[in-house]
């Protein structure tokens, strides 16, 4: 670490401490020391990505997961300690898998995060009872506070070195002199207020976990587990009346990795088996398969967005159930191929070809708009089935100023006109700005095979510009 | 007695395997006589294979797939179906699964175009993928849904794949699910195939409308193949959008020929039929 000109260091392990060298020490200094220490470039990148490693692997505990960088991870843990049979049993279980990955720390647990860091950081750590943390709070120097360097300086000169020598005194001039921000952290400190965690990662709606005494890796253990855990995860949904639209899985490896995977649905879903299939055709379809590794120990299943839905009931409406089945089919096809491979169609008002039409992901469910205009009663179709973009260049040869083209040759091949229909002018919107574009032309053409072509003039002969040119858009059947 | 039992559970299990009898739910026509007569009507629950003459006549071949697609839909409605479907009620979807190499060489599905001849986009899912393989098996999951419409699938050229295997694949799902399967293939051999009916289509001239103007799509079909019956007929049929059927353009009116030797234009710019 650099700090003015010297060369100071950012951290040092239990050993280095034990010697006596500690973060901010010149380095030169601690070479003076010892001799022999090894010494390695801080990298802050690098320590960000552990840390948020380390909030992942965290989530299996709680959801609510605060980052508080450089090297502080805040939990939320009052919904979940039961499930480790307490609170000194959930800590007891996250410093040793944390000392198993070659980490140590402190811990603390207490009513508020600012009380529980302060004891974490500046204390012993530990678990304080409720009510307690004015007591355990109270030996703690005044730097526990975490204001800036300047005011905690101030505080010292002022001879208020621990928390108790402000807790006991009045607040309004506490504040007069220090600043508003000094008593509300010291409220929240002492336990009196709570300000509330922003989580790293939006909390879920619903959620279900497994745990494994025995970490699983077997795919068909997976797909077991899976389907326990969409039981379990629709049944919360149906006391709900909601219906999940984003699912996500989340897999804790024993060795520490986690891994999310998302997934789909074009309804709200709540159907076991439905949920269950569509997360195997999702895990089956990754180009980067979840290794398993030596395992697997724990699996969370959660909803993170869910929609109302009425309660479940038996479809004697074949429309209604086959809708149902397609969302299904739709949902599933998009977790395999990805949401860009699944298209629907939405008509656009433009009368340019290219932009009449919207292509979206047959997933979302945005309403149909507009309309598709059919072709005039009696008049076979004035617009092909299949339409190139872009527009492919053709040689031609046509009566000038605006006849169809006699013959042209696409892709080497001469295609002689027999019948022909046009022109259709279709103009340029302007109103679109940019570069002007020519007025295109366009005639419906067969030609001796009988196959029929959409081809188009751009410009017109003897005005706007370049001579025009002629191109093939579509195909007709 | 004995004997009379194992009868009895032997008709069972044929029966079991044995296709439903044709009826108005079971097969869709082409809505012309004469094809309708020589085949007797397309099994639903089937694959179908529709192969472009050549490379050139893949947007006849498409169009042709596209009208079989609305037949089945027509022919298979239920009347208060049909009935809904008229007051502007989405009828059953048609998944299109694609190969995306496709649509380099004969262009992309072109909705406006498919509602000319009377197919409703709100009604269409389209699957693109890059590799055949996966077009097939996009196209099995869609074929064994049972709530489509029918499904198309098409891959390009003749990929490795697409074997007798992939197709029978195919041609059980169709069976299971109730649901037509039509494999277009718009360039590329025919290989084997466990398909029903195997249709080889090529443009043909339409019949003009005033002014020389192109008329409605003409299709030359071979029926190359025909599991269940006769094959190796061949018709000159032209779809109708409006009545939403296939017609056969010999018994409407004879061709009207062309002189070859001169242009088609030779009535000069006034002989022009103007649209839009």
């Amino acid at each position: 670490m650099r700090e003015g000109g010297a060369v100071r260091l950012a951290a040092a392990d239990e050993r280095a401490r034990r010697l006596g060298l500690a973060p901010g020490l010149a380095l030169a200094d601690a070479r003076a020391r010892v001799p022999e220490i090894v010494v390695r470039e801080h990298e802050p990148e690098t320590d960000r990505l552990l840390l948020s490693w380390i909030a992942d692997w965290c989530d299996r505990y709680t959801p609510l997961v605060v980052e508080e960088p450089p090297d502080g991870l805040v939990l939320e843990i009052a919904g979940s300690a039961h499930l480790f049979d307490g609170e000194a049993g959930l800590v007891a279980d996250l410093t040793r898998r944390l000392g198993g990955f070659g980490f140590s720390g402190s811990a603390a647990v207490a009513g508020t995060a600012i009380a529980a860091r302060a004891l974490a950081r500046f204390g012993k750590g530990g678990i304080v009872a409720p009510g307690g943390e004015p007591q355990a709070c109270a030996p703690l120097p005044v730097a526990a506070l975490e204001l800036d360097a300047e005011r905690t300086v101030a505080l010292r000169r002022a001879g208020l070195f621990t928390i108790a020598d402000l807790a006991g005194r009045p607040r309004k001039p506490l504040a007069a002199r220090f600043g508003a921000e000094l008593v509300g952290r010291l409220a929240a400190l002492l336990g009196e207020t709570d300000p509330p965690l922003s989580p790293r990662r939006p909390l879920p709606d619903f959620s279900s976990e497994q745990r494994f005494a025995d970490p699983i890796g077997l795919a068909e253990d997976i797909a077991l587990a899976l389907d326990a855990l969409a039981a379990d995860l629709c049944g919360l949904l149906e006391r709900h009346g909601q219906g999940g639209r984003v699912f996500e899985a989340s897999f804790y490896r024993a060795d520490g990795a986690t891994r999310r995977i998302e997934a789909l649905s074009g309804r709200p879903l709540r159907e076991p088996r439905a949920l269950a299939k569509l997360f195997m055709t999702r895990l089956d379809a990754l180009s980067d398969p979840v290794d398993p590794g030596f395992g697997f120990d724990m699996i969370r299943l959660c909803v993170r967005l869910g929609e109302e839905m009425s309660p479940a009931q038996v479809h004697f409406d074949r429309d209604r159930a086959d809708a149902e089945a397609l969302a299904d089919l739709v949902g599933r096809l998009t977790a395999r191929f990805g949401a860009g491979a699944v298209d629907r169609f939405m008509p656009q008002g433009s009368h340019v070809p290219e932009r009449a039409v919207a292509r979206m992901p047959a997933i979302s469910d945005r309403q149909d708009e507009g309309d598709w205009q059919a072709s005039p009663p009696g008049e076979p179709a004035t617009r092909p089935i299949l339409l190139f973009d872009p527009p492919q260049p053709v040689e031609a040869v046509a009566e000038v100023p605006d006849g169809p083209p006699f013959r042209f040759r696409w892709r080497r091949v001469l295609h002689e006109v027999v019948r022909a229909e046009g022109p259709e002018r279709i103009a340029p919107e302007w109103w679109r700005g940019g570069k002007a574009e020519p007025t295109r032309d366009y005639y419906r053409v067969e030609d001796s095979a009988g196959r029929r072509f959409w081809l188009f003039r751009r410009g017109l002969y003897g005005q706007e510009g370049a001579p025009p040119g002629w191109f093939v858009h579509g195909l007709f059947p | 007695m004995q004997e009379r039992s194992d009868i009895q559970a032997l008709r069972r299990l044929v029966a079991a395997f044995e296709p439903p009898a044709d009826s108005q739910e079971a097969a869709f026509t082409l809505g012309t006589e004469g094809p309708d007569e020589a085949i007797g009507g397309l099994r639903r629950a089937a694959l179908h294979e529709v192969a472009a003459a050549s490379e050139a006549d893949a947007a006849a071949a498409a169009g042709f797939t596209l009208g079989l697609c609305l037949r089945a839909a027509l022919t298979g409605a239920t009347p208060e179906r049909a009935a809904r479907r008229a007051g502007g009620h989405a009828a059953r979807a048609v998944l299109w699964v694609r190969q995306r190499y496709g649509e380099a060489e004969t262009g992309a599905l072109h909705p406006p175009g498919l509602r000319h001849l009377g197919f409703h986009p709100q009604a269409l899912v389209e699957v693109r993928l890059g590799h055949a393989r996966d077009v097939l098996r996009a196209g099995v999951e869609a074929a064994a849904c049972g709530a489509l419409c029918a499904v198309v699938i098409e891959p390009w050229g003749e990929p490795a794949v697409l074997d007798l295997t992939a197709t029978r694949r195919l041609e059980l799902a169709a069976e299971a699910s109730g649901t037509p399967v039509f494999l277009l293939r718009p360039s590329g051999a025919a290989g084997a195939s466990a398909a029903r009916t195997r249709f080889r289509v090529a443009a043909a001239p339409s019949r003009p409308l005033e002014a020389n103007a192109p008329g409605h799509p003409a299709f030359d079909i071979v029926l190359v193949r025909n599991r269940a019956g006769r094959h190796g007929l061949a018709w000159r049929v032209e779809w109708n959008n409006e009545d939403q059927r296939f017609a056969e353009q010999a018994l409407l009116r004879p061709v009207v020929s062309l002189p070859a030797d001169r242009p088609a234009a030779a009535g000069g710019p006034a002989a022009w039929r103007r649209a839009g």
